[in-house]
């Protein structure tokens, strides 16, 4: 029996080679169109993003309120029990000050991707939104922050209905 | 296994045969001594194939054999040997063959865009997410709950680019220093360009085998001693990311089917998954092998270097040998077959390690696969 092999096998293409086309390609842009059904707990949460409100769903058992909401307790394996409404504020859970697009392009100011946790839903609650309206750098993990929500014309029962979260005024100091 | 790179020639069916054929070269057996086949691969959107198990059986050597396919996102590489493990520990093969393979250079531009399939569609998807967003979000939080600074996880991009410098198949081995890392280019603050494995293609595969057939096929069977995995909540934003508990939870699944239980005492070598930088340390803290928030100050102090206490990715790792998904799972469990076999060369650890651990992650940061390996046989 041998050990490491000594070739280890395989061939790299460069890059001069594929200017040259000495490779031959085959390609394929899928076309390929999805409609996701909401389901029971995410289509009542998208209906009142609508209405400018967000909501979260309880579980009697482990007494935890949880956004997104289910209908299910992933802990208790058992269904959540009430709709209860939370808050539009929230604190910066985490952050990120991305550089880069989702589609890999180069972004000269970052995006400001966070996990906010919700005023009212269990500690720890947290949902992925952006973060606008403040200065990069002076972006803190425990940063109080709101929802600002798009017009009520323009909502149409999306995660986006929240156009972005802006910081919250220190407590104290006038707006 | 094949090469790691950038893009290769050789189709994916012809990748996972190259891997195949060598760990069976390497073992001295020929496929009609293997009894099943396992494939583990990440989603059909990364090669552009539908049904990849199907397309892919032919180049593993699953040609009119049992055959599966296994996936837990980023996890798949150590959890298909796991998987192959199943098969021959419950009697039913004397010989699995297992075989990890990834082409990601199909997805053109770029695989971003079959990344961003993973966030939730309703809920996520419509934010425009890209996948650096969720390591910088988890960094971010593994660093504020520490207080770890930027050039302590540097020193995890030195430190793996330098290693695989002696790695035959890297794709990326490097002499860097921690200046170099902080003074690449930020992609997704605290994330810097040095901190990201890059995008591969390549293959892996080992050989499994029963303790008679083991013993026959070598004097120096490598022994696998362990195995656990475990998946955290798809809601990831109602967990805290500044620890790995679903690590913690496999790794202790592997420490007692091992009958380890001191890791820290027990472990020799470890090959911790590291897609990015930080990645090395938080797992390091979640197989019990660094107290938590103590991983940065242990690799500051050398412990992880290869010629330290308890060396960590000495292959090099995701960030130097190069990240095709399953198959860098697989290229960690080869790296501790030929370190605890002493046959590693140029990267050989010194003082003859018995036991090491292997260890992947992936999903929605959600899944740990640890596999633990040993010169004896288990009891």
């Amino acid at each position: 029996m041998k050990g490491e092999p000594k070739i280890v096998r395989g061939t790299s293409l460069d890059r001069a080679g594929r200017r040259k086309k000495q490779i031959f390609l085959a390609s394929y842009v899928p076309r390929l169109r999805y409609t996701w059904d909401t389901g029971e707990a995410i289509g009542r949460y998208l209906a009142e993003l609508k209405r400018g409100r967000l909501i979260a769903r309880r579980c009697r058992k482990c007494d935890r309120a949880m956004i997104p909401p289910r209908m299910f307790c992933e802990r208790c394996f058992r269904p959540t029990d009430d709709w209860v409404y939370v808050k539009d504020t929230g604190t910066v859970n985490t952050f990120s000050l991305c550089y880069v697009s989702w589609d890999v392009r180069r972004l000269k100011r970052p995006e400001i991707p966070a996990v906010i946790e919700i005023d009212g839903a269990s500690a720890g609650m947290g949902i992925l939104h952006i973060l606008k309206k403040v200065e990069p750098r002076s972006v803190r993990i425990g940063m109080r922050v709101k929802a600002v929500w798009k017009p009520r014309s323009q909502r149409v029962g999306s995660i986006t209905d929240i156009a972005y979260w802006e910081p919250l005024p220190l407590r104290g100091s006038k707006v | 296994m094949t090469k790691f790179m950038r893009r290769a020639l050789e189709s994916p069916k012809e990748l996972a045969w190259l891997a195949s054929k060598a760990a069976l070269d390497s073992a001295e057996m020929s496929i009609d001594q293997v009894g099943c086949v396992v494939l583990g691969s990440a989603p059909d959107a990364f090669d552009g194939m539908h049904m990849k198990g199907e397309y892919l059986s032919d180049g593993c050597g699953g040609w009119r054999k049992p055959f599966l396919r296994c996936y837990v996102g980023g996890g798949t590489g150590v959890y298909a040997v796991a998987q192959g493990w199943f098969q021959v520990a419950s009697g039913l093969f004397d010989v699995a063959l297992v075989v990890c393979e990834e082409k990601m250079s199909h997805c053109q531009p770029h695989p971003q865009a079959a990344f961003r399939t993973i966030f939730d569609p309703i809920t996520e998807q419509p934010l425009k997410p890209n996948l650096l967003w969720i390591f910088a979000l988890e960094q971010n939080r593994y660093m504020q709950r520490h207080g770890i600074t930027l050039e302590e996880i540097a020193r995890v991009s030195v430190k793996n680019k330098r290693n695989a410098l002696d790695h035959p198949a890297a794709q990326l081995g490097a002499q860097l220093t921690v200046k170099d890392v902080l003074a690449s280019e930020v992609i997704a603050w605290p994330v810097h360009r040095l901190m990201v494995s890059p995008t591969s293609d390549g293959a892996a595969a080992v050989i499994l085998a029963a303790e008679g057939v083991a013993r026959r096929a070598t004097s120096k069977p490598i022994w696998i001693q362990g195995v656990g995995w475990c998946l955290d909540s798809a809601y990831w934003t109602n967990r805290d990311l500044y620890y790995p508990e679903y690590v913690e939870k496999a790794a202790w699944m592997a420490y007692r089917v091992a009958g380890i239980r001191e890791p820290r005492k027990e472990i020799n070598i470890a090959e911790p998954y590291d897609p990015f930088a930080y990645k090395e340390l938080h797992h390091l803290e979640g197989l019990q092998l660094a107290p938590k928030g103590q991983a940065p100050k242990l690799l500051a102090d050398g412990v992880f270097d290869r010629n330290g206490n308890l060396p960590a990715t000495p292959s090099g790792g995701l960030l130097g040998v190069g990240n095709p998904i399953a198959a860098a799972g697989t290229m960690k469990i080869c790296e501790l077959f030929w370190q605890l076999r002493g046959e590693a060369g140029p990267r050989q650890v010194p003082g003859k390690p018995e036991r090491g651990v292997a260890q992947a992650w992936g999903d929605l940061m959600q899944v740990g696969s640890v596999v633990v390996c040993g010169t004896k046989e288990p009891g």
